[in-house]
């Protein structure tokens, strides 16, 4: 079992098989795009920032988490009609931000996946308020207790998902 | 040198590619203007060709389970049902009546002035698989595409309203951008006022009716139609209603509108595949009268033997003996809507069921009738020129005032 030292603390870095590392994705932006057009409810949460998070805090690899975001976000841009670059940027920084975390933190227990969620949650709007605002002039509408609520909804959601999504996880 | 590029290593991946996605989206900013799709469009038909097929899928297995069960299983409530369309069917048919002699006098008033109408020649009904799943992106996904004849800028609608147009086209899916998107613009016009406007979406997801001065009433609850000067929409569809009408901070009414298709619950649509233009004739076509559909609905006459008729009607009556299994075919039946005179009782032969007051008989057809119409309210009814045929002529009058 590899074993990576930092800080005199031991952490463990995971890795996924190729169906996983490609479906997981996938199936992600597939029920964000599908899942609301039925229930209305769930598009207050974000599936790719989701398991955009939970890729980069278990492999705890920056470049690998900031590609995963990348390509992730990349995707659900594509996805859209505005220009492609707007998630794909908000998610590179959260995927770099959540693996460089993912080393220094324990990521495992429930309570630092909550809060770290929600922390990721509210930089990738922030990061994606701004690319829209500033460098594709959209107009943005949005009211912080809606950011609030589903940041919440997102972080609860997160701590569910990561607890399904670790069996997928493999040892280095 | 090497040393700071290794300890530096994350941070330099991470400004490169961040450095690329946004060269990459002020590229697709500055061709917004000329063509929006043609810098991601490969991208894009990656992602939809990933996604849609997955979304296909799920929606024919819950539209093949939701037929099973709702066809062969939760059939409960039908025969009501049943009952209450044909209700509904018969109170539009009398309503078709009013509005087809309407919808002839102005066509020949458009004939006068030379207008030319638009109307829906061809549609095409899709179903919608997916969002866009993005709340500033409020688009939809449907299963027909570029094989099926779709093409850009092609209207979307529902029976309730408008729902959007086509903005990409892929081979087997199109994207249609929602009247409630900020991108979206549709040609707009009130119903009563004939005010017109532009539709457009709000970031926040409402339908708002812009360019409408101040100085103008715009009730609340009034219906809001396309005005067809978007070149996209045909005139006179459906788009919602007015719920909300405030002052404006410029010399424009902030005039908010409830879209009368539920874009929220989209799940079948028509997509408008082709709009003629045509010079407006008036129709040719008899005149059904209101009448008539009534009388169809009346409980009719059981068929009679022929040694049951009386030997003077038979004679007397030669169209209507041409015509024995119609029910109701008895010679006395034109003078039945006589009830001002003091014939009236005595209008029907035994064994036969009185109209009420001006209702035509059962017998008479819609477009070219061959029974008498010797009364006042059956003067339109022969050939919708207000003149009885010839065969109407030498009825018996002697019938409608019995020795």
């Amino acid at each position: 079992m590899a074993i990576t030292y930092t800080s005199g603390e031991q952490v463990e870095v995971y890795r996924f098989s190729l169906p996983a590392t490609i479906l997981i994705p996938l199936l992600a932006v597939f029920l964000q795009a599908w899942l609301p057009l039925r229930i209305h409810f769930f598009s207050l949460f974000d599936f790719p920032l989701l398991v955009t998070i939970f890729f980069a805090m278990a492999r705890r690899n920056p470049i690998g988490g900031l590609v995963t975001g990348s390509l992730i976000g990349i995707l659900q841009d594509s996805l859209t009609h505005q220009p492609i670059g707007l998630y794909g940027i908000a998610k590179t920084v959260v995927g770099y931000g959540a693996s460089s975390l993912g080393i220094r933190l324990d990521v495992e227990n429930a309570g630092a996946r909550l809060l770290l969620t929600l922390v990721f949650y509210a930089v990738h709007e922030v990061v994606y308020f701004m690319v829209a605002r500033g460098l594709a002039s959209l107009h943005m509408a949005s009211t912080w207790q809606h950011e609030v609520g589903s940041g919440f909804a997102n972080a609860f959601l997160g701590v569910f998902l990561f607890a399904l999504l670790d069996r997928l996880k493999q040892r280095t | 040198m090497e040393s700071v590029l290794s300890r530096y290593k994350n941070l330099i991946v991470l400004a490169a590619v961040l450095f690329v996605q946004i060269l990459g989206l002020a590229v697709q900013v500055r061709r917004a203007s000329a063509d929006s799709e043609s810098s991601s469009r490969l991208i894009r038909v990656w992602a939809v060709g990933a996604i849609s097929p997955f979304e296909k899928v799920l929606r024919w297995g819950q539209t093949s389970i939701s037929d099973i069960w709702h066809n062969y299983f939760y059939l409960r409530g039908v025969r009501a049902e049943n009952r209450d369309l044909k209700l509904e069917i018969e109170r539009m048919r009398l309503e078709q009546v009013r509005m087809s002699q309407d919808a002839d006098q102005a066509r020949r008033l458009q004939a006068l002035l030379a207008f030319k109408e638009q109307f829906i020649s061809k549609t095409l009904a899709a179903q919608v698989i997916g969002w866009s799943g993005s709340e500033q992106s409020r688009t939809v996904y449907i299963d027909k595409g570029e094989d099926d004849g779709i093409k850009p800028d092609m209207a979307v609608t529902t029976v309730d309203g408008i729902v959007g147009k086509v903005l990409h086209v892929y081979g087997s899916t199109s994207q249609v951008l929602l009247i409630n998107d900020q991108s979206s613009g549709v040609g707009a016009i009130l119903d009563k006022s004939r005010l017109q406007g532009i539709l457009r979406g709000t970031a926040s997801g409402e339908v708002g009716l812009e360019k409408v001065m101040t100085d103008e009433t715009v009730p609340v609850g009034e219906k809001v139609l396309t005005s067809g000067g978007d070149r996209i929409f045909p005139k006179g569809l459906a788009i919602g209603t007015v719920t909300q009408v405030t002052s404006g901070t410029d010399a424009f009414l902030n005039i908010r509108i409830r879209p009368a298709a539920n874009l929220s619950k989209l799940e079948e649509v028509l997509v408008v595949t082709r709009i003629d233009e045509r010079q407006a004739a008036p129709e040719q076509t008899g005149t059904v009268r209101a009448a008539d559909l009534l009388a169809e609905r009346l409980p009719s006459v059981p068929q009679k033997p022929a040694d049951a008729t009386l030997p003077n009607e038979a004679s007397a009556t030669p169209v209507a003996a041409k015509k024995p299994s119609a029910p109701g075919t008895i010679p006395q039946a034109n003078s039945a809507v006589n009830t001002t005179g003091p014939a009236a009782n005595k209008t029907h032969a035994p064994g036969t069921t009185p109209l009420p007051r001006g209702v035509a008989p059962t017998t008479i057809p819609r477009t070219a009738p061959a029974q008498p119409s010797t009364s006042n309210t059956d003067a339109r009814v022969s050939n919708g020129t207000g003149t009885p045929s010839e065969e109407t002529k030498p009825e018996r009058p002697a019938e409608d005032h019995p020795q």
